[in-house]
């Protein structure tokens, strides 16, 4: 049965963006509906040319950068709005915080999303946070 | 008529090859075959669990060497 999935992003660390794009990317090609709202240091990653340098916590982080075959999470997340339509959103607070407007953000990303809309539809579904 | 296709997703960790997989499967037509290669032993538990949900249909699965075969058919 397909159910409503909501992930929020709010740690910049390889790690959790690359866990929490594992995921959005399974959930939304298997059909769930997948929305993950990006706030606070996770943001930044996904200004339009950003840096693919991201801090790691730890030997796991280390490790996904030595090996070639584990997906870049900006490709997963990418994987599940293409492939399975899931909403990446940007936070609107986060968006004033660092003067950018969406237009900045990798084009899959979007519109800003404010606290009460999320939560909002976030009512009675599955909550992940990373 | 059907096609088959082999996708070569050796050496790419869970979720790369089903992922790869999926891709393929959207531009597939009904009734072809996929033949995935994975070196990624979550993934032969993963492939069949996905192919259950989404309603394809798993033609068979073995573990040649240190390669997975998963064979699926496209159903819809």
């Amino acid at each position: 049965m397909s159910q409503h999935l909501h992930i929020v992003c709010v740690t910049g660390t390889r790690e959790k963006l690359q866990m929490a794009a594992m995921f959005a990317s399974v959930a939304a090609a298997t059909g769930d509906q997948v929305s993950v709202f990006f706030s606070m240091n996770a943001l930044p990653f996904f200004i339009k040319n950003s840096t693919d340098e991201v801090p790691v916590e730890g030997r796991f982080g280390e490790l996904m950068e030595q090996e070639a075959g584990v997906p870049p999470f900006k490709q997963l997340f990418k994987h599940a709005s293409e492939l399975g339509d899931a909403k990446l959103l940007p936070c609107s607070m986060a968006l004033d915080l660092l003067k950018i407007s969406e237009e900045a953000l990798d084009p899959e990303l979007g519109p800003p999303t404010g606290l009460t809309r999320f939560l909002s539809d976030a009512e009675g579904g599955q909550l992940l946070t990373f | 008529m059907s096609e088959s296709k082999t996708i070569d997703a050796r050496d790419t960790f869970c979720p790369g090859p089903l992922m790869e997989l999926i891709t393929y499967m959207k531009q597939a037509n009904v009734g072809d075959t996929l033949e995935l290669l994975s070196t990624d032993n979550g993934t032969a538990s993963d492939v069949p669990e996905w192919i259950k949900k989404v309603g394809h249909e798993m033609v068979s699965s073995e573990k040649v060497g240190e390669v997975w075969h998963l064979t699926v058919r496209k159903s819809k």
